[in-house]
């Protein structure tokens, strides 16, 4: 695809372009080849700087991306011949790439076989769990420390210091850069999927602060789990995809005009995107066709019967139930048996969702979770025991954090006590 | 490279368990150091004895101070101590959750640092 006529500002851009859509490859590919973060980040940059100077003269190559890695490569070849400690810096190196990677499709494997590597060694266990998903987001992702430390809530020193000490870690302690062996598999990609997942969930509902979305951490989740799945087609990786995609489906509704909080039941339905639910719903289809399916299946299932439900009133409340039964059995949470009352509730009536949640209560299980006396509020209310509902309320309001859901919460409190 | 792999134990838990006659991790212990002997990745290791009789030399102004004990008190002791040859992180792991009394305590795995001798003309 050799490029006409080129002048400095069309090469500039078409080598933005190439940065925006390959750097992360590049980047992936030259930590295998250099065996180490700084050397290869060094590199990307030299080779893309080299790519500045170079191709206006020599117009844009036909491989772009394998001009850049092997630049890259040898820049940082150069820049370590140039070192004091050479000889022992050069002998740290992998050994030389196979002749493989000369044939276009073979070193196209591999280099998707790099990104991959790359997501395990970010989401390794041995590192700190916060770790794990700012240097995610960083070096899968490709979002500067600026961006991920304001997705965050925090300083951009403490996410590039957070960055820096996992990268070392990485190094000291010899975390591979390699996609884990058959009988370590599960395990790991379960590490990957957490922490696809709690960026998901800080971009879809903020734990702290103002807005109740933050929709680039939610983009950034779905765009890094579809590479995954791409990659990697096991049954959970569709599983959570599913659930984000179905998720997602309905942010536009989640929320009203001034911010705040709207319930699943009283959401405009014909406002949910309907491409995200099909997309959502053939995943789930898919993942619980497949041996090794869990629990984010299971609840990407649960969420596919309530995106197909035409009405609220529509919904398939025996088989939500009895996926909350199944979810309970793979993965025991006092929060999925709370979901699992409320299914209940809307199944066999108030009463019984009550008890069930009284006697999770009772077990102290949830005694510090809003959502658990925000659901108690509820049936008391709907079983018109107006007391026990306000009482529970204002234990909700005590616990809660984010500022739409308290609104929210007060908006209720404030109906039930007009309705006296 | 090498990792150093320190099982730390509640020390009132090994001791029933050696007194026990169910589980005997002090002769399984024996058997996974044959094993990774024989596999060739074991450098150094052995179990210790209690941290009762552990000593501890400490600096003082004076000179060091001998002290009876281990060098921390905590609950759980370090137990046993495991120099193995692994290619990685991931492959110390898969060796270190084999020792058979991790299950009673906790296991650390750390790397050792490489030795990096000093250049040639500077050592002369």
């Amino acid at each position: 695809m050799a490029v006409g006529p080129a002048t400095p500002s069309t090469i500039n851009a078409v080598v933005e372009a190439i940065y925006k859509a390959q750097s992360r490859r590049v980047l992936a590919t030259l930590i295998r080849l250099l065996g180490d973060f700084e050397r290869a980040e060094e590199a990307l940059q030299d080779a893309f700087a080299a790519a500045l100077a170079q191709w206006p003269a020599e117009g844009v190559p036909d491989n772009p991306r394998a001009w850049l890695v092997s630049a890259g490569r040898f820049k940082a070849i150069d820049r370590l011949r140039r070192t004091r400690r050479h000889e022992e810096l050069l002998a740290t190196l992998p050994p030389d790439p196979p002749a493989a990677d000369s044939v276009e499709t073979a070193a196209d494997i591999l280099i998707e076989d790099d990104r991959l590597r790359l997501v395990f060694t970010c989401c390794h266990p041995a590192l700190d769990a916060d770790a794990r998903v700012a240097l995610t987001l960083r070096e899968v992702c490709g979002l500067t420390t600026e961006e991920v430390a304001s997705a965050f809530l925090a300083k951009p020193a403490t996410i590039a210091q957070r960055i820096v000490r996992a990268k070392r870690k990485i190094r000291d302690a010899g975390i591979p850069y390699e996609v884990p062996s058959r009988i370590d598999l599960p395990e790991r990609l379960d590490a990957v999927l957490r922490v696809i997942y709690l960026v998901y969930n800080e971009g879809y509902s903020a734990s702290s602060g103002d807005t109740a979305q933050r929709l680039d951490l939610a983009g950034e989740a779905i765009r890094l789990c579809r590479l995954l799945h791409e990659l990697l087609p096991a049954a959970e990786v569709a599983g959570l995809l599913a659930l984000m995609l179905l998720q997602v489906a309905r942010r536009e509704t989640r929320c009203d005009v001034r911010g705040d909080l709207v319930l699943l039941e009283d959401q405009d339905r014909s406002r949910w995107d309907r491409e995200l639910i099909a997309e959502g719903s053939a995943l789930v289809t898919r993942a619980l066709s497949k041996p090794g399916y869990g629990p984010y299946a299971v609840q990407a299932a649960i969420a596919a019967l309530h995106a197909g439900a035409a009405t609220s009133a529509a919904t398939d409340w025996a088989e939500i139930t009895g996926l909350y039964d199944v979810l309970l059995r793979m993965a025991p949470s006092p929060v999925v048996e709370l979901n699992r009352a409320v299914a209940v509730s809307m199944l066999r009536g108030p009463r019984a969702g009550l008890a069930l949640v009284d006697a999770l209560l009772e077990r102290d299980a949830l005694a510090c979770y809003h959502l658990a006396h925000a659901t108690r509020a509820e049936l008391c209310r709907r079983l018109g025991q107006r007391e026990d509902a306000r009482r529970s309320y204002e234990r909700a309001l005590g616990l809660v954090r984010q500022a739409p859901e308290r609104r929210f919460l007060e908006k209720r409190l404030k109906a039930l006590e007009a309705a006296r | 490279m090498k990792y150093l792999c320190l099982l730390y134990i509640d020390e009132a838990l090994l001791d029933g368990l050696h007194a026990g006659t169910t589980d005997q991790p002090g002769a399984a212990s024996d058997a996974f150091t044959s094993l990774l002997d024989s596999r060739g990745c074991l450098v150094a290791g052995d179990q210790l004895q209690p941290s009762g009789s552990a000593t501890t030399l400490r600096p003082r102004a004076d000179g060091l101070a001998i002290i009876d004990g281990p060098a921390a008190p905590a609950r759980e002791q370090l137990a046993s101590f495991h120099v193995i040859q692994a290619r990685d992180l991931n492959e110390a792991i898969r060796i270190a959750s084999s020792i058979p009394a991790a299950r009673y305590g906790c296991v650390e795995v750390r790397p050792v640092r490489a030795r990096t001798l000093p250049p040639a003309n500077e050592m002369r």
